[in-house]
């Protein structure tokens, strides 16, 4: 069952769309930032994080500070270049919503079932890097442009890795198609038995963990936050920041924490397919969301617990680690995916 | 020579460490260059001619084996003058005495710069070395050449006593702000805070509502014109 | 190396004292260099320090350090106040290790008068001054992680550091600024209990050593960041008057409370002295933790012998001083803390000059931060560990 069962017509087809996907990234954001930031992060810290807000364990606390930031005063330093200073929250939280397009909840449950899915999903993710440096050079600000580029020369250097390594997946499911994908994995047999499908993970380990460090570059999270060296940049290119602008700085990247996390899961875990039910089913439509979003937690919080456990890495070390480890590993990777594809 | 601790022998006089430290003092510098040395609760202090004091530094670095520089200061031996004429209204501060009288190893005049070198290899070892100051021209050759960290030690004399030390690359204000006049620690600079309000101060008692005011007290808050 | 050859660097450099402090701050960008500020709000620089760097792209030129922001005139201050109450006031010129900062004006009012503080005095002195010194190095530990941006160390260092706040309250009535030693011993015994609850925080604090091992030390990013960055040569460090840590992890066996003169209870322990020869950041961190440990172990050995009888010599009501200079350095948590207080015979001293370690310790910085990255800039103040407390004063 599709939207175009419905026989609703395309705009109220494109308003649902826009909206689920216009309400999925704060609440992706929101949970993510709940769970890992506030109470993961301090019960690894020893302290319990927020307990009030909302009664029950603080649940209401980043809800109420997304409340408190949007009643800010709106503050733009005298000296920004006011258009490209409002614009730049923008570009990078409209990378995150591209992103959300392609990826599936369910067989059907998709914005736009593109064939080309992996690559527009990565193309558009590289969209942030321009919002970064907007928002870095209209600040005015020495620490922010520093922070910006930095940002700038670890985006587009992570950006390889990433992609080298979502390669190796595309070469095994022989598709982009991130539907396609999954219905591999789902379809897929393990040496002979098909009962838990082919999770791309097992055979694609490499590339899941040069993923993952790639994301985590990305995302500009420890050990690859350099751009937002709290202790040096106090928050680097989101310095000049307030209010609601910065909240969609914060939306943004948890956000995008959400998205490049069920993006993994997708390409490696097996997105929302869930063994022993038939993939094609009706009740997938249903269901994959919620398997989509246990695999999404499980992903984030491998990235969340390396952001509070690693010290950051300095800038030339970040990029020596991309340009001399990450990418030559990556390259390897396609190799031997490729020839073992050949093989079997 | 004065023997100020009452922990060592009986008999005054200084250590026997001391004394073969002063000897290897003036072996270095040369007789001419010390003019007095003392003890300090076991400590030698040797006053050297102001214009030997950078030669006093490099002997101490290369020849007696000192390499660690503790501090240099300054001393200003006169007497605070007292703060306002009728009964300054500090009432709390120590009495220090009237007449301007000198420390261990004696002094030629109001100004001293004094310094504390060791050594990291020799345990107990330890010099504290002092030079008049011409108190019309207070000038000193710097030590910055010898031990580096005088620099930020020199600043700050220069800018709390106004001595001024030759060979230094920029003797600039290290503490106040950089348009502070004055030099505080100099002895006729008035701590303006134990002026304005003597310790300790009498508190203002609000009334009740509906009470009238307590009658002012004389002898109150000595409140100098500003 | 031997005395007499000056090491490359000794000499001061002119064009380093170009006048930065008093360069605009938000200029416009010229083609070459930018100057930025750090400071004096800024979360890595320990409170109001002001560090102006030239940068040619992420490279310091030349930098410049600019302190004063909490002057607080404590050598005007003694000259108006008795010795009880600078014994309040200089508690609070290194906050952190408070209580370390009273022995040394205490043993030289105690020298210049020729009262000795009974032996259960000197031993409670020594197990406070430990117990700070805990207190400050379990704190660096968790902060240098946060300076590199490891966020979890700088909780567990917080929590540990409780442990010792609680046990300095409970002897002294205060976390913080103790307050604790008088002319002539300290104001009051151990209360009941103290001993015992002491022994079992040593024993967290160690275990805790033992995390910060695993957690930071060995950390591969952590060393990545922190080792040969930073290194100060022995000799120059020396004439810099850079002391304490910071000079054993350059490979100077030197500790005062070994190798000074007598004070408190040190003679009587069975202890060693940690150095570290690299002299970059991982040397001083890893110098800390292992005097951090050393201090615990310190502690123990002085619970065990504590011994009996009074704790506070006979002293006059009104304390005057006699006539006479005296020098008193120790070795407080941060590096040589020393007084040389003149007094001539009133119930104040004349002239106290204070040595703070930390202010020859952050002299160095301009010449350590020549040609590093900006990150690495962070790193090697926070390795330096200074107080705005004990530089300023």
């Amino acid at each position: 069952m599709t939207l175009a069962d419905l026989d609703i017509g395309w705009g109220w087809t494109l308003a649902i769309k826009t909206v689920i996907v216009m309400g999925l990234i704060p609440a992706g954001a929101l949970v993510l930032g709940y769970t890992f930031l506030l109470k993961m992060m301090s019960h690894m810290q020893s302290r319990l994080g927020p307990m009030d807000p909302g009664g029950f364990h603080g649940w209401f606390q980043l809800i109420g500070d997304g409340i408190k930031f949007m009643q800010k005063e709106d503050i733009i330093p005298a000296g920004a270049d006011k258009r490209v200073f409002k614009m730049a929250p923008a570009v990078v939280v409209l990378s995150t919503f591209l992103m959300f397009v392609v990826l599936p909840g369910g067989p059907d449950f998709v914005v736009a079932n593109l064939d080309v899915g992996v690559f527009y999903a990565l193309a558009v993710s590289s969209l942030s890097v321009i919002g970064v440096l907007m928002a870095g050079w209209a600040s005015s600000n020495k620490y922010a442009l520093l922070g910006s580029l930095r940002a700038a020369a670890q985006l587009i250097a992570y950006e390889l890795p990433l992609v080298l390594a979502v390669i190796g997946v595309v070469i095994q499911a022989g598709t982009m198609n991130l539907h396609g994908i999954v219905m591999q994995q789902a379809d897929g047999e393990i040496f002979g038995w098909g009962g838990l499908g082919n999770p791309f993970i097992l055979t694609q380990f490499v590339g899941f963990a040069l993923f993952m460090v790639a994301a985590q570059a990305e995302l500009s999270q420890p050990p690859f936050d350099m751009p937002v060296a709290e202790s040096e940049l106090v928050a680097g290119y989101m310095v000049e920041y307030t209010g609601f602008r910065f909240l969609f700085f914060f939306i943004g990247e948890f956000g995008t924490a959400f998205v490049y996390a069920g993006l993994a899961a997708t390409l490696f875990l097996g997105g929302w397919s869930v063994p022993f039910i038939d993939a094609d089913d009706d009740i997938m439509n249903f269901l994959g969301p919620g398997v989509l979003f246990v695999k999404i937690m499980l992903v984030a919080f491998l990235m969340f617990w390396a952001r509070f456990t690693y010290p950051r890495l300095r800038e030339d070390q970040l990029q020596a680690l991309a340009w001399k480890w990450l990418i030559p590993i990556s390259l390897v990777n396609i190799l031997a995916t490729g020839a073992l594809k050949v093989a079997f | 020579m004065t023997d100020e601790t009452a922990t060592a022998e009986a008999a005054p006089g200084p250590s026997a460490e001391s004394t073969a430290l002063l000897e290897r003092v003036t072996a270095a510098l040369g007789a001419d260059a010390i003019v007095e040395s003392g003890e300090a609760c076991g400590d030698l202090v040797v006053r050297i001619a102001p214009d030997r004091w950078r030669d006093a530094a490099t002997a101490c670095r290369d020849q007696l084996g000192f390499d660690y520089l503790s501090f240099v200061s300054a001393i200003d031996w006169m007497p605070a003058p007292t703060l306002s004429e009728e009964g300054s209204g500090d009432t709390s501060s120590p009495v220090q005495p009237k007449d301007q009288t000198y420390g261990v190893a004696g002094s030629a005049g109001r100004f001293q710069v004094f310094a504390r070198v060791a050594s990291t290899r020799v345990p107990r070892s330890g010099l504290t070395l002092k030079t008049d100051i011409d108190e019309t021209s207070p000038s000193v050759a710097s030590w910055v050449a010898v031990y580096p960290g005088a620099d930020w030690h020199e600043r700050e004399c220069w800018e709390m006593y106004g001595i001024t030390f030759d060979g230094h690359p920029s003797l600039r204000h290290l503490y106040l702000p950089s348009e502070f006049e004055g030099h505080p620690l100099r002895k006729d600079f008035p701590l303006l805070a134990r002026e304005v309000k003597p310790w300790p101060g009498l508190v203002d008692v609000e009334p009740m509502p509906g009470e009238a005011p307590e009658a002012e007290t004389e002898a109150g808050e000595a409140e100098a014109s500003e | 190396m031997t005395l007499g050859t000056r090491p490359a660097g000794f000499d001061v450099d002119p064009s380093l004292y170009r006048h930065l402090a008093d360069a605009q701050v938000n200029v416009e960008l010229d083609t070459g260099d930018m100057i930025l500020n750090l400071g004096p709000q800024h979360p890595a620089t320990h409170g109001t320090l002001r560090l102006v760097v030239r940068l040619d792209g992420e490279r310091v030129v030349a930098s410049d350090v600019v302190i004063g922001y909490m002057h607080r005139g404590y050598e005007k201050l003694t000259e108006f106040r008795t010795y009880p109450q600078i014994t309040t006031l200089i508690n609070r010129i290194d906050w952190l290790s408070s209580f370390a900062n009273e022995v040394p004006f205490i043993h030289a009012a105690e020298q210049l008068m020729g009262v000795e503080a009974p032996p259960r005095a000197l031993y409670i002195r020594t197990v406070l001054t430990e117990l700070s010194r805990i207190a400050t190095f379990v704190l660096f530990l968790g902060e240098m992680g946060l300076q590199v941006g490891a966020i979890t160390p700088a909780f567990y260092g917080f929590r540990d550091r409780e442990y010792v706040l609680n046990a300095i309250e409970a002897a002294t009535g205060g976390r913080f600024h103790p307050n604790f030693n008088r002319i002539g011993g300290i104001l009051t015994d151990l209360p009941w209990g103290w001993i015992a609850e002491t022994r079992e925080s040593m024993r967290k604090i160690l275990k805790s050593c033992d995390d910060f091992e695993d957690l930071v030390v060995a950390n591969p990013i952590f060393q990545q960041r922190t080792r040969s960055i930073g290194i100060i040569p022995a000799e120059l460090g020396a004439a810099y008057g850079v002391s304490g840590s910071n000079l054993r992890a350059s490979g100077v066996d030197w500790d005062l409370r070994r190798d000074g003169k007598p004070y408190l209870a040190y003679n009587d322990l069975d202890w060693k002295v940690w150095t570290h020869p690299d002299g970059d950041s991982f040397a001083r961190y890893w110098v800390r933790l292992q005097e951090t440990r050393e201090s615990a172990r310190m502690v123990l050995q002085l619970l065990d012998n504590l011994p009996a009888g009074p704790v506070m010599a006979k002293v006059p009501r009104i304390i005057k001083v006699p006539e006479g200079e005296v020098w008193v350095n120790t070795e407080n948590p941060l590096g040589e803390m020393g007084y040389y207080v003149v007094s001539k015979g009133a119930t104040g001293p004349f002239r106290v000059k204070i040595r703070t370690a930390s202010l020859s310790n952050v002299s160095i910085a301009p010449w350590l931060l020549r040609g590093v990255y900006v990150p690495d800039v962070i790193t090697v103040l926070a390795s330096l560990y200074f107080i705005l407390g004990d530089i300023d004063k």
